[in-house]
């Protein structure tokens, strides 16, 4: 419902501000990598041409569309340049972690859910300070813990379980564990509000028609949880694919994502059209969770969950 | 649902907050280490803490990046919160869904594609990049930030203050600043708190839409990662976690404070 008579000029204007500005900061620079990565590399600055010159009109526009070339795409899709494999292990880190980190946030926010509700607002807390501390901050952190003369090595070695120090760090592994980490909060918090809302008297009429209590989690808790479980996977997939902090400072190497690809083609390369068709492929690639992940967001938001 | 601590969700919360907490932890103690190398205990010492007071470029980094996250979560609140209300308040607009899908995008957007794609839009136009480039990036990801958290708020809202003030020839303007917005602070608030985080954290995208001249606090950081692990970067981590836990404490105790006003305001109407 709208307000009464806010037809007026402030509706206009309260929509067109945030839409004119997203229109410009968002949509359009998607349309500029688009094209860019359509043009081919020369040494001048910008660094690609064909340039779009919109005084010559017409002519302009069809001398701009006849220089349009998929070279680029050619260049990212070749099996010799690694890109491919790039997106590849993206996917397939991005997917483990997701699993890990539904194993590992499931019994947390299950947990949360089942405390008295008085200390709950505390527990939630709790869960959402860590991510106040900067992102970069947390990752670094892992660097002294797990590098080979770190403390999780001089732990198991005090404790006599290790002779030789463990190397994690610079390897997948360690990529798996920085992302779990970093990303957890993002799976807690969805899978609680779930949770959370579950009405109690399904599970006593479970317990009631003599259902055993594991039964009971699988049969009723889990399906209903699903919605929590789809936003939680989501919010920590997407972004987990483009990641490039984790694996760019605890990975080795031979860790491949295509974060870290891209930049490293813009950084080191300065091939602005290579890595914009890096970001347009990876965008492709995106594109349907992205679009399942705002179709939750704002059914939940609109319904006033 | 069911209450009560049995074993299994013990343990959960004590592992699982053992797992959130312990680095930070050990990163901050850490950070008063007497030794040069991180992971050797060398004695107390604050000798890094002193270090930093006398290194100029930290500073001037702390300096920039604190201006950027002021201007652009400022701007990103008002404009959160005014996409929040045209999504709930505004029923059907023409290009509605495309409003609300790029509200949404920049949540989940990997940050290298939002940060090229701002970089080349900035290239293009011939934009000076540098702090103005670093604050309009900003503000564009962490608005979006802000409209979800005010849009939740507005969602669970009740109307019929709102509409009473209309009723009585109340303009719409005048009620949502004398009604609504005092109603939806506590969340415009932590919309803001969250947009000034998330600027002070970027990384990527300050990396890729900067200029000469702007280096933010991440950058600095980042690039002496790159080069090996010090206790010096240890004492500028905790500084910035100390910093963060005295904003979010006193935004706990005012939203706090908030809520019981509400709160008996809200009875005290009722009644």
């Amino acid at each position: 419902m709208a307000l009464p008579g806010s037809r007026g000029i402030g509706r206009r204007l309260v929509i067109a501000v945030p839409f004119l500005w997203l229109l410009l900061l968002f949509l359009v620079p998607f349309v500029i990598v688009l094209k860019i990565s359509l043009s081919q590399d020369v040494i001048a600055q910008p660094p690609y041409t064909p340039l779009l010159d919109l005084s010559q009109g017409w002519a302009g526009l069809k001398a701009f569309v006849s220089q349009l070339n998929f070279d680029n795409y050619g260049y990212v899709l070749d099996f010799n340049n690694e890109f491919i494999n790039a997106y590849g292990s993206s996917l397939i880190i991005a997917g483990i972690s997701t699993l890990l980190l539904l194993l590992v946030g499931y019994p947390i926010a299950y947990a949360m859910a089942r405390a008295p509700k008085s200390i709950q607002p505390t527990l939630v807390m709790m869960v959402i300070l860590p991510f106040w501390t900067s992102f970069l901050i947390r990752v670094y952190a892992w660097i002294g813990i797990l590098s080979q003369d770190g403390l999780l090595n001089q732990a198991l070695t005090a404790l006599g379980l290790i002779d030789t120090p463990l190397e994690i760090l610079n390897t997948d592994l360690a990529v798996y564990i920085g992302i779990v980490y970093s990303y957890l909060p993002f799976m807690v918090l969805p899978l609680y509000s779930a949770l959370e809302k579950l009405d109690g008297t399904l599970l006593e009429a479970a317990e009631d028609l003599g259902c055993p209590p594991i039964k009971a989690f699988w049969l009723v808790t889990f399906p209903l949880s699903l919605p929590g479980v789809a936003a939680g996977a989501l919010l920590c997939f997407i972004p987990a694919v483009g990641e490039f902090v984790i694996p760019d400072l605890l990975g080795g190497s031979d860790t491949l994502m295509i974060g870290k690809s891209l930049w490293t083609e813009f950084t080191v390369n300065r091939s602005w059209t290579a890595s914009s068709a890096v970001a347009v492929l990876l965008l492709i690639v995106l594109v349907v969770p992205i679009v399942i992940y705002q179709n939750i967001q704002a059914r939940q938001l609109e319904a006033g969950k | 649902m069911n209450r009560g601590p049995t074993w299994f969700n013990v343990t959960s919360l004590v592992l699982g907050f053992a797992f959130l907490y312990i680095p930070i932890l050990l990163l901050i103690i850490y950070s008063f280490n007497g030794s040069r190398l991180v992971t050797i205990w060398g004695g107390f010492s604050t000798e890094w803490y002193v270090a930093l007071v006398n290194d100029d470029q930290l500073l001037d980094a702390v300096w920039v990046t604190l201006r950027v996250a002021a201007l652009s979560s400022a701007v990103a609140t008002v404009l959160g919160t005014m996409a929040a209300l045209a999504l709930t308040r505004y029923g059907r607009f023409t290009g509605r869904s495309l409003f609300s899908g790029m509200t949404y995008a920049p949540l989940v957007m990997p940050e290298v594609i939002t940060g090229l794609s701002l970089l080349l839009l900035f290239v293009a136009i011939g934009f000076e990049r540098g702090y103005w480039t670093i604050v309009l990036a900003h503000t564009t990801f962490t608005m979006c930030f802000v409209a979800v958290v005010v849009q939740s708020r507005l969602v669970t809202f009740d109307r019929s203050l709102e509409e009473a003030a209309l009723d009585l020839g109340c303009s719409p303007a005048k009620t949502f600043f004398i009604i609504t917005l005092p109603l939806i602070l506590p969340a415009v608030v932590s919309g803001f708190m969250l947009a000034f985080t998330l600027s002070m954290d970027d990384l990527v995208i300050a990396s890729f839409t900067t200029g000469p001249g702007a280096t933010t606090l991440p950058m600095r950081i980042y690039s002496q990662v790159r080069m090996g692990v010090t206790p010096e970067i240890n004492a500028i981590c905790t500084v910035m976690i100390g910093f963060i836990a005295i904003i979010v404490l006193i935004a706990s105790i005012a939203t706090k404070h908030q809520e019981t006003v509400r709160r008996r305001e809200e009875q005290a109407a009722a009644r």
